[in-house]
């Protein structure tokens, strides 16, 4: 998606975005922009200024510096006006328990100021989506984690916003259901729908087109999971699996040419500068120390080494300064 | 892997047709197990699978219907007063107090478990610089993001050195960097002989485990390490990398031998019969139909492939 995109598909323009708390910079100067039909996935520690940028996006909180235009509207100057056309789902999914699926619906229906036929069709329109036909007089309590999930997506389309944010949106669901999310997620981009997603979770970073990384309010990265991939790792990953990875760990730590190490399962990842080079020198140390493995190769990194790296390189960098 | 059991000393924890039923319905039934000493044992499923209700009542805070849990020699089921000083237990919302500073938190749960000064003060600096939350140390439970609760929760359970440690979807909403320092330390504690037992629904969390259980309505009806369960996968995965995901996927997903086809941000995962087979045929139904592809190449399942069809492959039948 390198070619640049006609004006009337961008969605969102962020210019150096900024906001403080007192001294507290909690969003520094960020800039991006967002299409129609982009999946956009936020990613960074707790407390890198994730959720403050998104209740600035959202119209909920001013910015202190820098612009953004949302669906076309200034978020300073006409924070109404976003709200209308977006959808906002978060971690909670803010949904009443004790309401059936129908009676949340109507109520979402009314806040979002959607009546009469085309409430009706929408209403149609959610509850197939979401899978719940059989279940609208049921109450949202009774309901397990996943049609919770798939409910609150419904309410928050129920006004077919240009942009949808989503906050840690598949917390607590499990594996099947998070899939099943994700093809409503897909289908919605699919019509054009722009949608901006902050997760923990590695696995479903990789179902985003492009991954903002954040790290102490600032934009340390952007692009596709495959971009990031290949381009911001410094060296190579070597894997080594074996009986202990715990003691491999402890000899690994801080030795000659490695640079990072990790535990990943029952094995362990190694940040090298060259695979080939470098791969004896471990091999000669783990003799050393009488520990054996059964695998030892270079891989791809994953999107978490990606992450690792980036976040503790910036860091770093941010302690230096 | 040869983290199994240790027939010298025994399993750290030995469960034997443990079964819990509310009402008519079973939440656990016939769950058998034994953990290593130094294991890591992951319990994955969907939602109301008895994840939590497992790790309840291997924690003693509920009675099984039927069955028994030993840990260190001990009936957990008939002495559950005894076993809990060998228990450490991390409920989903951990009881934190919330009027309470970080530090006066660990501090409580330090002094419930008896640990010495030394001991306590070194090892909750340690677990504290981990998880980054060393600066928020004087700051109110209450006050913390929800990721800095679950951290603060982990670094209370981990005060103590148990026998077994029990997590209930420990790192739910912490980030990743935090997370990997999580799993570093709980390496650490393998490595001191504790039996770590998880229960989560996040998989990349769950292919750090030396073994799962893949629960299905209150059984477990798959339970071996990452790797041998991989290779329980039906079929194998191609993933072609395409900026026209969406046209790629339409494509591929009604050829002969695709079994499914899933969108993954710059690229399609397809599942099929036979991958050496069906590469260049999916290849020439793109390449007929327009779709630029870049690197197409067979890759390894993950255990969220692997669960997602085998889950749909026993509710089909």
């Amino acid at each position: 998606m390198t070619s640049p995109a006609p004006v009337s598909e961008i969605r969102i323009v962020a210019d150096r975005l900024t906001k403080r708390f007192g001294d507290f910079v909690a969003v520094n100067a960020v800039s991006f922009e967002a299409r129609a039909g982009e999946i956009i996935g936020f990613l960074g520690p707790n407390g890198a200024g994730k959720s403050t940028t998104i209740r600035i996006l959202t119209g909920l909180l001013r910015p202190s510096g820098g612009q953004a235009i949302v669906a076309g509207f200034d978020v300073a100057r006409s924070p109404e006006r976003v709200r209308e056309n977006i959808g906002y789902m978060s971690q909670k999914f803010s949904l009443y328990t004790d309401l059936t699926v129908m009676e949340n619906l109507r109520f979402f229906g009314g806040v979002y100021g959607v009546n009469g036929a085309r409430l009706e069709e929408r209403l149609k329109f959610a509850i197939g989506m979401a899978g719940l036909t059989d279940r609208t007089d049921a109450l949202v309590a009774d309901l397990s984690g996943g049609w919770k999930q798939r409910l609150a997506l419904g309410c928050a389309v129920l006004h077919e916003p240009a942009i949808l944010f989503l906050d840690e949106p598949t917390s607590g669901v499990d594996p099947a259901s998070r899939r099943r999310f994700w093809d409503l997620i897909y289908s919605l981009a699919g019509e054009g729908v722009c949608v901006v997603i902050t997760t923990h979770y590695m696995d479903e970073a990789e179902y985003c087109n492009r991954i903002a990384l954040i790290n102490a309010g600032r934009l340390v990265a952007l692009g596709s999971p495959s971009e990031l991939k290949r381009r911001a790792i410094r060296g190579e990953i070597l894997l080594v699996q074996g009986d202990n990875p715990g003691a491999m760990l402890e000899a690994l730590e801080g030795a000659p040419a490695v640079r990072d190490v990790a535990p990943f399962g029952s094995s362990l990842h190694i940040v090298v500068d060259d695979a080939a080079r470098d791969r004896p020198v471990i091999e000669t140390l783990l003799k050393e120390r009488e520990l054996g493995w059964s695998r030892i190769e270079p891989i791809k990194p994953t999107l978490e080494d990606v992450f690792v790296q980036l976040i503790g390189a910036d860091s770093a960098r941010a302690t230096a300064r | 892997m040869t983290v199994g059991v240790d027939d010298r000393t025994g399993p750290a924890l030995e469960v034997r047709n443990l079964t819990k039923r509310f009402g008519g319905a079973a939440a656990v039934q016939g769950l058998t197990l034994d953990c290593a000493k130094g294991e890591v044992f992951g319990f994955v499923g969907p939602d109301g699978a008895g994840k939590t209700t497992i790790m309840r009542l291997l924690a003693a805070v509920m009675t099984p219907d039927e069955g028994s849990i030993v840990i260190e020699g001990i009936n957990v089921v008939a002495t559950p007063e005894l076993a809990r000083s060998h228990i450490s237990y991390m409920p989903q919302r951990f009881g934190l107090y919330e009027d309470l500073t970080v530090d006066e938190n660990i501090e409580f749960f330090a002094d419930l478990f008896g640990i010495e000064r030394s001991v306590r003060d070194e090892r909750a600096a340690r677990l504290l610089e981990a998880s980054g939350m060393t600066p928020f140390r004087k700051r109110r439970a209450g006050q913390l993001s929800g990721g800095m609760k679950q951290k603060l929760g982990l670094t209370c359970s981990l005060i103590h050195t148990p026998k077994v440690l029990l997590l209930d979807e420990p790192t739910a909403g912490v980030d990743p960097l935090s997370r990997r320092d999580f799993w570093r330390i709980l390496y650490g504690l393998r490595g001191e002989g504790v039996a770590i037992v998880i229960a989560t629904s996040y998989l990349d969390e769950a292919e750090r485990c030396t073994r799962l259980g893949l629960l299905r309505q209150g059984r477990m009806t798959y339970c071996d390490a990452p790797e041998a369960l991989k290779r329980l996968m039906p079929g194998e995965i191609i993933a072609i990398g395409t900026q026209q995901a969406r046209e790629a996927r339409g494509l591929v997903a009604c050829l002969e031998g695709v079994k499914g086809a899933i969108l993954m941000g710059d690229s399609v995962h397809v599942v099929v019969d036979d991958a050496s087979l069906r590469s260049g045929e999916l290849k020439a139904a793109l390449d007929r139909a327009g779709v630029a592809i870049g690197d197409m190449e067979r890759i390894a399942p993950s255990i969220e492939d692997l669960f997602v069809s085998l889950l749909t492959t026993e509710s089909d039948g």
